[in-house]
């Protein structure tokens, strides 16, 4: 099928040309239906993506890897544009922001939005470091957005943390490079993904693996994994609702997307170091540790941002494991927490809007006073504690038990720590949705449409995985190794 | 060849580490500064010969651009800030400035350790600069954790950067290596921004936006 512009090119130039536009608009309203309006445009270029031809060049690649990704990042833009429309209407009239900060906001959602693609189709590892850092860049200043003193420390934490892992990426970036051109030649072709794998068997295994050394502490410093985990926290819990579900969402896969992007050229090279195993261990430290720090949190979003690292901990686990079965469970993964945290965070947002609160404490009683709202956070919460019929039940039970046929006791400790963190989510679960009524009940304003359409997709997946997508799981965890 | 040119790299690069071990125990502001903009212009120094024995005449746009922005711009701007401040006078407490510079000189064993191994084929000269930058990279984290002060905090941050910036030059050949020095040169000066503000809360104890307005004249959009 041929399409009279590339979607590739749409996906980038829709949010480019949307920042300076959104830049000028000055009522709150048109900037909000614009950003919206960006969003939509960009997901069918997402859409049509998946129909347009498998293209490469040495700066961009369209696969079945980074296809899936694009429409899930696409549309995860899309719904969470729409809930921040409602959600900073309730700041405006609340007074926490002003009109110019929107502005400055939607700007900067846009770019993050154009970042985020760059480094999901980039074929140049180059820019896909590029595209990492300038998303990185905007959502620490979107986290700063509230400049109360916890949001200053949390995007300066962020900040700083993010930038030496960037910068040990780019260090391993460079060492790629310089592995590649001794077999490639010099040039723009050296850095190119796929000329890497078809020509990593050959590539020096020592280099190659210090390389991935950096490589996996600088992007794992992006997906929040434990040790590396420190900012994640605080700049969930301090940065506009929106932006939790985005960072959660979207930022870290992308983030692992990009590791995965670099083990795959490992995959090709038997002589380098054993990457599962790393990543295992890493994994399965996130996985624990989240899941003991879930008991003591008093803060409704802080809760969630540790439950994102336990479950980027699961898929890096998955991954680590390698293997077909475990792989697929990995993308799959992936692609259930995005879009069921995504959700938590919507039905969070509205929930701390209502009772003017984040603190878990001063919640209470949702049932009685906001039933509708109270049943999206509920089945969100159960989804994300893995309870079947939930697509997040079918990743981890086909994690598990793939995990239990090679090695049993890892298998042990990670369900260990599964049933560690579903005990804490189930026991604020009831903190917040049953008890006696606390805090204002006034109404929500805004829809609950995202909300429920992320539920409704992640409910169909663990029924039933359309063929397509289970199709594009396999091609990519063969390719995983 | 020629083991002139090569000597000459080494020079350079050799003076960018010295340098590092020089910021490791400063415990005066202004000296750090001073120090970091001697290593930034060492740098400047080291590209530009890379851009020399290496025929790319497009590194001399980052040799120009760490001169311009790091030798002299932010050190510049952050003397300023400093001293409007009223902390260039501080003496700041190095952690144990002995067990810092053995565990800094223990950093350098380890990257050349690391780097040696690598195959023959790849050029000496590459091979030794690859080594020299990534403990210019190991020190400059090492100044970072061992600091409490932001401001002395970035000025690790962008000593490791420096080391980033050397080893990207000394990998031949390399494409867009001049997009990433002015991208991390972008993310300098956000950064350089970002301590603007937050010692603003350090010294006024407020984040009032208004008394932010007035100090960043209408700059909202740094964090």
């Amino acid at each position: 099928m041929t399409l009279p512009i590339s979607p590739v090119a749409v996906v980038l130039l829709v949010p480019a040309m949307a920042i300076p536009i959104l830049v000028l608009a000055s009522n709150y309203r048109l900037g909000a239906a614009l950003n919206m309006l960006a969003c939509a445009l960009t997901f069918a270029a997402g859409v049509s993506l998946l129909f347009a031809e498998r293209v490469r060049t040495d700066l961009f690649i369209i696969d079945d890897f980074n296809i899936y990704l694009v429409t899930l990042t696409t549309f995860v833009g899309f719904t969470s544009s729409v809930f921040s429309a409602s959600y900073f209407g309730h700041e405006l009239e609340t007074g926490r922001l002003t009109p110019a900060f929107l502005r400055f906001y939607h700007a900067m959602y846009q770019a993050m939005m154009g970042a985020m693609n760059v480094a999901l189709v980039a074929n140049n590892i180059g820019l896909l470091w590029v595209g990492l850092e300038v998303a990185t860049l905007t959502t620490v200043m979107m986290v700063g957005i509230y400049r109360t003193a916890e949001a200053i420390e949390a995007a300066w934490k962020y900040f700083i943390l993010g930038s030496v892992g960037i910068g040990l990426a780019f260090f391993g970036t460079i060492l790629v490079y310089l592995v590649s051109q001794e077999i490639v030649g010099e040039g723009l072709q050296a850095m190119a993904w796929d000329v890497l794998v078809t020509h990593s068997a050959r590539f020096d295994p020592q280099l190659l693996s210090l390389a991935f050394v950096f490589l996996l502490v600088g992007y794992g410093t992006k997906i929040g994994l434990a040790p590396f985990h420190a900012w994640l926290p605080d700049a969930h819990a301090e940065g506009p609702t929106p932006i939790s579900a985005v960072l959660s969402g979207l930022l870290l896969n992308v983030a692992l997307y990009s590791l995965l992007r670099f083990k795959i050229v490992l995959a090709g090279n038997p002589a380098t170091l054993n990457v599962g195993a790393i990543m295992i261990a890493l994994g399965l430290l996130s996985v624990v540790f989240a899941a003991f720090m879930l008991y003591r949190r008093r803060d409704i979003k802080r809760l969630f941002a540790y439950s994102s690292i336990e479950h980027m901990g699961i898929a890096t686990f998955a991954f680590g494991v390698g293997g077909l079965l475990a792989n697929f469970a990995g993308l799959l993964h992936m692609t259930m927490h995005s879009l069921t945290k995504s959700a938590i965070f919507f039905a969070v947002g509205h929930i701390a809007q209502v009772k003017g609160t984040k603190r878990i404490a001063n919640m209470g009683g949702l049932s009685v006073t906001h039933p509708v709202l109270a049943v999206g956070f509920t089945l969100g919460v159960l989804a994300i504690a893995g309870l079947p019929p939930f697509g997040v039940f079918a990743s981890e039970f086909m994690l598990v038990s793939s995990t239990f046929a090679r090695q049993p006791l890892l298998a042990l400790a990670l369900v260990f720590g599964l049933l560690v963190s579903f005990g804490a989510v189930v026991l604020r679960l009831q903190d917040v949705v049953f008890g006696k009524p606390k805090g204002p009940s006034g109404p929500v304003q805004g829809s609950y449409v995202p909300l429920f359409i992320h539920l409704a997709l992640v409910l169909i997946a663990g029924l039933w995985l359309p063929e397509p997508i289970a199709r594009w799981f396999r091609v990519v965890a063969q390719q995983l190794g | 060849m020629s083991s002139l040119s090569f000597d000459i790299a080494h020079l350079l690069a050799g003076s960018m580490l010295v340098l590092s071990f020089l910021l490791l125990y400063q415990d005066r502001i202004t000296a750090v500064l001073n120090v970091f903009a001697l290593q930034a212009i060492a740098l400047a120094l080291s590209v530009a010969w890379q851009s020399l024995v290496q025929e790319a005449p497009h590194l001399i746009v980052t040799a120009v651009l760490a001169l311009l922005v790091k030798g002299f711009f932010i050190p510049t701007a952050l003397h300023r800030m400093v001293r409007r401040l009223e902390i260039h006078r501080e003496v700041e407490q190095v952690i144990g400035s002995g067990p810092t510079m053995l565990t800094g000189l223990f950093l350098v064993a380890l990257s050349i350790l690391l780097v040696q191994p690598v195959r023959e084929s790849v050029s000496m000269l590459t091979r030794e600069d690859l080594a020299f930058a990534l403990a210019v990279i190991l020190l400059g984290m090492l100044m970072m954790i061992t600091r409490r002060n932001a401001v002395t905090q970035v000025v690790g941050f962008m000593s490791l950067e420096n080391g980033l910036v050397l080893a990207a030059t000394g990998a031949k050949g390399m494409p867009l290596v001049v997009e990433f020095s002015v991208a991390f040169s972008i993310l300098i000066v956000f950064i350089v921004f970002g301590v603007f503000v937050f010692r603003i809360r350090e010294r006024f104890d407020t984040v009032d936006v208004g008394a932010l307005d007035r100090f960043r004249g209408e700059r909202r959009d740094q964090a």
